[in-house]
C-alpha cells in the first residue's frame, strides 16, 4: 500500500523542512495506490494469451493474402478427403481442395465481419448511449433518456440469428446483410455500457468543472467523457467481436451468410456435415479455429476489464 | 520504570519489490494507562506503525524489529494469526477513520456489539443484552435502548464513532489505538468524540495510541507527542514541551503551518519554510485582540477597478483616490500586492456585486413511478450580499446547504424561489447566454483536487480549458496558461504532465490556475483546503490570498473550518440546516458569537492555545 517515500534517500536523521515538494510528493502516492497499476503491474495471463490467439488469427489472415500452400478454389479430384499428411497437413475436403489453405483465406471473413459488425455496433451505439446519458441529466430529459433506453431494450430483445434470418428473407442472403445484422443486433450492449459510463463521468468534479469554465456539452463529450469511457468501450467491442464470429459462422452453417464459394469457416462446418461419420477432421479444423478466435477475443476481453475496471481504479487509503 | 504496556523497537517495514523501507528503525513505548499522540503527515508512516501493532499490515509489506505487548511474550510481528486474534479486543483494539466502512450495513450495532463479547466470551451467553445496554450508555448513545435495533445507515457519522468505540472498548483492552477517529466528522462532533474517548479510556483505565495530523487535537487528548515524519520518529516529548520548545525543524514548521492564527511580517501563514521565525502558539487571550486589530487593515477589500459602474462615480471616486494614499502608507510594506484602488465605507454602500434574497431550494423526493416521497429543504430563505472585492467566508456544518448554494451562485442549479443576482445577471431567470457570462466572471475551485481534474488529460489542456471555452486563440492560450502556472508557483514542466503525476497540493495549485486563467472578478472555493495536509493547507492559503491581492477578487470561501475562515476572510456568514445563523465581519463574530449554534462551533474548534492553556 505504501509507496516508497522518494525523498528518503538521506540516511540521516535531519529533515529539509525547504524540502516540502517531497514530503508533498509521498502523501499523494499514499492517497492514491492504485496509481502504480498501469506502469507497475504486470499484464495479466488472461489478456497475454487472448493477446496471443487474436494475433494467431489476425496473422493467418494476413498470410493468405500473399501466400497460402494451395489455391484455395483450385478443385484436385485426384486427392479429395485426403486425412492429414505433410502435403496436406490438415486433409483435403470432397473437392481435393486444401484444408489449411481454407482455414487461413477463411480467417478473412471472420475478421472483416468482426469489423464491421463490431464497427457498426460502436459508432452507432457510443453516441447513442452518450446522448441518452446526458439527456437523463437535464430535468427536461429524462423522459427522452427513458424513451432511447426502452427502445434500446426492445432491439436487446432480438437475437441477432432472427435479425440475420430477416434480413437475409428481404434481401439475399450473403456476408453483407449478415453483417449488418449481427451490428444492428450489438448496437444495445454498447449503448448501455457506454451510457453507464457516461452517467459516472458526468457526475464528476472535472465536468462540473468543465461546466464552470462554461464548455459547451459537446466539447464535454469529446474532451471528457470519450477519453474516459474508452476503456470500458473497448472491453465491450472486444467481447462484441467474439460474438460476431460466433454469430458468422452460425449464419454461414445455417446459408444464410458467406456464400459459396468464398471460403469461410461455418460453410466448412456445413459442407463438412455429411461426412462426419467417415471424415471427422473435415469438421474438426474449422470448429477448432472458431473456438480459438472466440475465446481468443473474449478472454482479451475479460483481460482489458481487469486493466480498465472502475472499481480496480477507485481510490483506497 | 515500570514494564511499558507497549515496546515497539527499531520496527523497519519494507513494501516487497522495493529497496528503500517506509518505515525506518521506529521504536516507541507507550506506559500502562498513558496516553500518546503519534502526529505526522500523510504518508509519514504513523498508520504502519499502528498496524503492525495490531498485526494488520498488508501482505505485500514486510516488518523487520520487534513489538511487545505487556500480557503477551514473544515478538508480536512473529505471532501467528490465531494468536494475534486472542490479543485484539482483549489487550489491543482499534477505532479506525471511517465509521460507515467499519462496520457492517446488514448487522443492527447491538448484535456487532455482542458478536465481539461473545467471541472473547468475557459476559456470560445470557447477559450480553444487557452488557450491549450498559457500554451504549457509557458511550452517551442517546437512547440505547432502540439504538441496539438500528443499523449501520440509520446512526449519524458521530453516532457510529461511538459504536465504533463501544466495540473497541467492549472486552476492556489494556491498549486502545484510534487512527484519526475524527477527521470525517463535524466540528462540533468531534468535540464530544474526543472528550468521550478521553473519558471512556480513563474509565477503563486503558493505554492510548492516538494517530492524528492535527496538533491541535492532540494537545487536547495526549500526555505525549510522538512526531513522525517520512517513516521516521524525528521527535518525541510531553505536550508541553513539543508544543512550545519543538527541537526538531519539522516539528517547528508542522506546529507553525497549524497555526492559523500566527502570520509572518506579510500577513501570511507560516509554512514549513518560514517556520523560523514562529515563535510559537499564543496562550491567553490578549493574542486574540493583536490579531481583531490587524486584519481588519491588511486584508481591506481592494476594488475592482474594472467595473464600469465604480469608475463613473464622482464622489465616491474622489474619496477612492484619497484613501488609496492613506491606506498605501499605513500598511506600508504589510501587503505587498499590486491593488491600485480601495473601497471605502462610501462605496460599500452602493450596489453589492452578490445579492441573494431570499432563496430557497427544495429538493422533490421522487420515488418509483412518480409517487412523491418527502421533499428535501436544502435552503430556507437565505438573505445577503456580497459588496464587490470583500472576502466573504461560508461556514457551516455538512448538511447545511453550502454547497447547494455554491452551485445556485455559479449557475450550476437554480433556486425554487427567490432572487440571486450576481453583477448584472439574474441567475434564476438568467438565459444559458448569460449563464455563460456569469461564469466566465465566476470561477470555482473545487473541494477534491483529486477528482476535479480530467486524469486523461494533460495540464496544460486543464488549464487552457476555460479559454478554449471563452473562444481566445491558440498563441494567447499558450501564453496566458503558461503565466498562470508561474502565478500559482508551478514549474513549466508541469504543463506537459498527468494529474495523477502530482500531489494534493499541486493539484489544488493547478485547480486554482484553471479557476483564475480568464481572470474572473469572483473566486468560490468550495473547502479548497479541507482535503490536504496542514503544511501544504499553510502554503496554499497563502497561494489565494495573494492571488486574491494580485487580481483583485471578490472571494467566497466555504469552509467548516473556522480557524481557516478567520484567517481568509474579512465577513463571514454562519449557516446551518439551510439557514443563516449568523453574519457580519469576521472579528465581531469570533468575539461575540450571538446565535447559540455559532457559539458552540466556535468553542468546539480545536485551538493549540486553547489546548494548552487548558492543560
Amino acid at each position: 500500500m505504501n509507496p516508497t517515500p522518494t525523498g528518503a534517500q538521506s540516511p540521516s536523521d535531519h529533515v529539509d523542512p525547504v524540502a516540502h515538494d517531497a514530503t508533498d510528493t509521498t502523501a499523494s502516492a499514499k492517497i492514491r495506490p492504485g496509481r502504480s497499476r498501469r506502469s507497475g503491474r504486470r499484464a495479466n495471463a488472461s489478456m497475454i494469451i487472448g493477446a496471443g490467439l487474436v494475433v494467431l488469427i489476425v496473422g493467418l489472415a494476413l498470410i493468405s493474402f500473399v501466400w497460402t500452400p494451395y489455391d484455395p478454389t483450385t478443385i484436385d479430384p485426384a486427392a479429395r478427403l485426403q486425412s492429414g499428411s505433410l502435403t496436406h497437413p490438415f486433409g483435403t475436403d470432397t473437392f481435393g481442395r486444401d484444408t489449411l489453405t481454407w482455414v487461413m483465406v477463411g480467417a478473412r471473413i471472420t475478421l472483416l465481419v468482426g469489423v464491421v459488425a463490431v464497427g457498426i455496433a460502436l459508432l452507432i451505439g457510443t453516441p447513442i448511449g452518450i446522448v441518452s446519458a446526458f439527456f437523463a441529466k437535464q430535468p427536461w430529459g429524462m423522459w427522452l433518456d427513458a424513451v432511447i433506453m426502452r427502445a434500446n431494450d426492445i432491439l436487446l430483445a432480438f437475437p441477432a440469428l432472427l435479425l440475420a434470418i430477416i434480413f437475409a428473407a428481404v434481401y439475399s442472403p450473403g456476408t453483407g446483410p449478415a453483417m449488418v445484422a449481427v451490428g444492428i443486433a450489438a448496437i444495445p450492449g454498447f449503448a448501455r455500457v457506454a451510457r453507464s459510463g457516461t452517467l459516472q463521468v458526468l457526475g464528476s468534479e472535472y465536468v462540473r468543472a468543465a461546466r464552470a469554465s462554461n464548455r459547451r456539452i459537446p466539447a464535454i463529450a469529446v474532451v471528457h467523457v470519450l477519453p474516459n469511457i474508452a476503456g470500458m468501450v473497448i472491453v465491450q467491442a472486444s467481447v462484441a467481436f467474439a460474438i460476431s464470429v460466433l454469430a458468422e459462422a452460425g449464419l454461414s452453417f445455417l446459408g444464410l451468410g458467406t456464400q459459396a464459394p468464398t471460403p469461410s469457416w461455418g460453410r466448412m462446418l456445413q459442407e463438412s456435415q455429411q461426412y462426419l461419420s467417415t471424415h471427422p477432421e473435415l469438421a474438426l479444423w474449422p470448429g477448432v479455429f472458431i473456438a480459438l478466435a472466440v475465446l481468443g477475443f473474449n478472454l482479451l476481453g475479460d483481460g482489458l476489464r481487469d486493466r480498465f475496471d472502475p472499481k480496480m481504479e477507485a481510490r483506497g487509503a | 520504570m515500570p514494564e511499558n504496556l507497549l515496546e515497539v523497537r527499531d520496527l523497519t517495514i519494507t513494501p516487497a519489490g522495493a529497496d528503500a523501507p517506509v518505515l525506518h528503525d521506529v521504536s516507541l513505548s507507550l506506559a500502562p494507562g498513558e496516553r500518546v499522540g503519534l502526529i505526522g503527515e500523510s504518508g509519514s508512516g504513523k498508520s504502519l506503525t499502528a498496524q503492525s501493532v495490531m498485526g494488520l499490515l498488508p501482505e505485500e509489506l514486510h516488518a523487520r524489529g520487534q513489538v511487545h505487548l505487556q500480557g503477551h511474550s514473544g515478538n508480536l510481528l512473529e505471532a501467528n494469526e490465531k494468536t494475534l486474534a486472542g490479543l485484539r479486543s482483549d489487550i489491543v483494539s482499534m477505532v479506525f477513520q471511517e465509521p460507515m466502512s467499519a462496520l457492517n450495513p446488514l448487522m443492527r450495532i447491538g448484535d456487532q456489539i455482542a458478536e465481539v463479547l461473545r467471541l472473547h466470551g468475557k459476559a456470560p451467553r445470557g447477559q450480553i443484552p444487557t452488557r450491549v445496554l450498559e457500554l451504549l450508555r457509557d458511550v452517551h448513545m442517546p437512547d440505547p435502548d432502540s439504538a441496539r435495533f438500528a443499523y449501520p445507515h440509520q446512526l449519524s457519522g458521530g453516532q457510529r464513532q461511538r459504536v465504533m468505540l463501544t466495540i473497541a472498548l467492549a472486552n476492556s483492552p489494556r491498549l486502545l489505538i484510534c487512527d484519526e477517529p475524527t477527521t470525517a466528522l463535524d466540528v462540533t462532533v468531534q468535540k464530544h468524540m474526543l472528550d468521550l474517548i478521553v473519558e471512556r479510556v480513563s474509565a477503563v483505565e486503558a493505554g492510548l495510541l492516538f494517530i492524528t495530523h492535527d496538533l491541535a487535537v492532540v494537545a487536547g487528548v495526549c500526555d505525549r507527542v510522538i512526531v513522525m515524519y517520512r517513516g521516521r520518529i524525528v521527535e518525541s516529548g510531553s505536550v508541553d514541551e513539543i508544543f512550545t520548545a519543538p527541537k526538531h525543524e519539522y516539528t517547528r514548521g508542522l506546529l507553525a503551518s497549524s497555526d492559523l492564527e500566527a502570520t509572518d511580517d506579510r500577513g501570511r501563514l507560516f509554512t514549513l519554510k518560514t517556520a523560523l521565525a514562529y515563535s510559537g502558539p499564543q496562550i491567553g487571550e490578549g493574542e486574540a485582540s493583536v490579531d481583531v486589530g490587524e486584519p481588519g487593515d491588511l486584508r481591506d477589500e481592494p476594488q475592482i477597478s474594472t467595473r464600469p459602474d465604480h469608475t463613473g462615480m464622482s464622489v465616491a471616486g474622489s474619496t477612492d483616490e484619497d484613501s488609496v494614499r492613506t491606506t498605501s502608507a499605513r500598511e506600508g510594506a504589510g501587503a505587498a500586492s499590486v491593488r491600485d484602488d480601495h473601497r471605502t465605507p462610501s462605496v460599500r454602500e452602493s450596489a453589492p456585486l452578490i445579492e441573494v434574497s431570499d432563496v430557497t431550494r427544495i429538493f422533490r423526493g421522487r420515488g418509483l413511478f412518480g409517487r412523491r416521497r418527502s421533499d428535501v429543504t436544502a435552503l430556507g430563505g437565505i438573505d445577503f450580499s456580497v459588496a464587490a472585492g470583500a472576502r466573504l467566508g461560508i461556514v457551516g456544518e455538512s448538511g447545511s446547504g453550502k454547497s447547494t448554494l455554491l452551485n445556485i451562485l455559479s449557475g450550476l442549479d437554480r433556486p425554487t424561489t427567490g432572487h440571486v443576482r450576481v453583477g448584472d445577471i439574474r441567475v434564476e431567470a438568467a438565459s444559458s447566454q448569460a449563464l455563460r457570462r456569469l461564469r466566465e466572471n465566476l470561477q470555482i475551485v473545487f473541494q477534491d483536487p483529486f477528482a476535479s481534474l480530467d486524469p486523461r488529460m494533460r495540464i496544460a489542456d486543464i488549464v487552457a480549458e476555460p479559454l478554449i471555452a471563452a473562444g481566445v486563440d491558440k498563441d494567447e492560450r499558450a501564453a496566458r496558461v503558461e503565466e498562470m502556472i508561474a502565478a500559482v508557483d508551478l514549474d513549466q514542466d508541469s504543463l506537459r504532465r498527468y494529474p495523477h503525476q502530482f500531489s494534493g497540493g499541486q493539484r489544488q495549485r493547478i485547480s486554482i490556475a484553471r479557476a483564475l486563467v480568464t481572470r474572473p472578478q469572483i473566486l468560490v472555493a468550495d473547502e479548497p483546503v479541507s482535503a490536504l495536509d496542514v503544511s501544504v493547507r499553510a502554503q496554499v492559503l497563502n497561494l489565494l490570498t495573494d492571488l486574491v491581492d494580485e487580481y483583485a477578487l471578490t472571494l467566497l470561501f466555504v469552509s467548516h473550518d473556522l480557524g481557516v475562515v478567520k484567517h481568509l476572510c474579512s465577513e463571514v456568514i454562519v449557516m446551518r440546516a439551510g439557514q443563516i445563523v449568523e453574519s457580519g465581519a469576521t472579528e465581531d463574530i469570533y468575539a461575540n458569537p450571538q446565535d447559540e449554534y455559532t457559539r458552540r462551533l466556535i468553542a468546539a474548534t480545536p485551538s493549540l492555545a486553547e489546548a494548552l492553556a487548558a492543560g
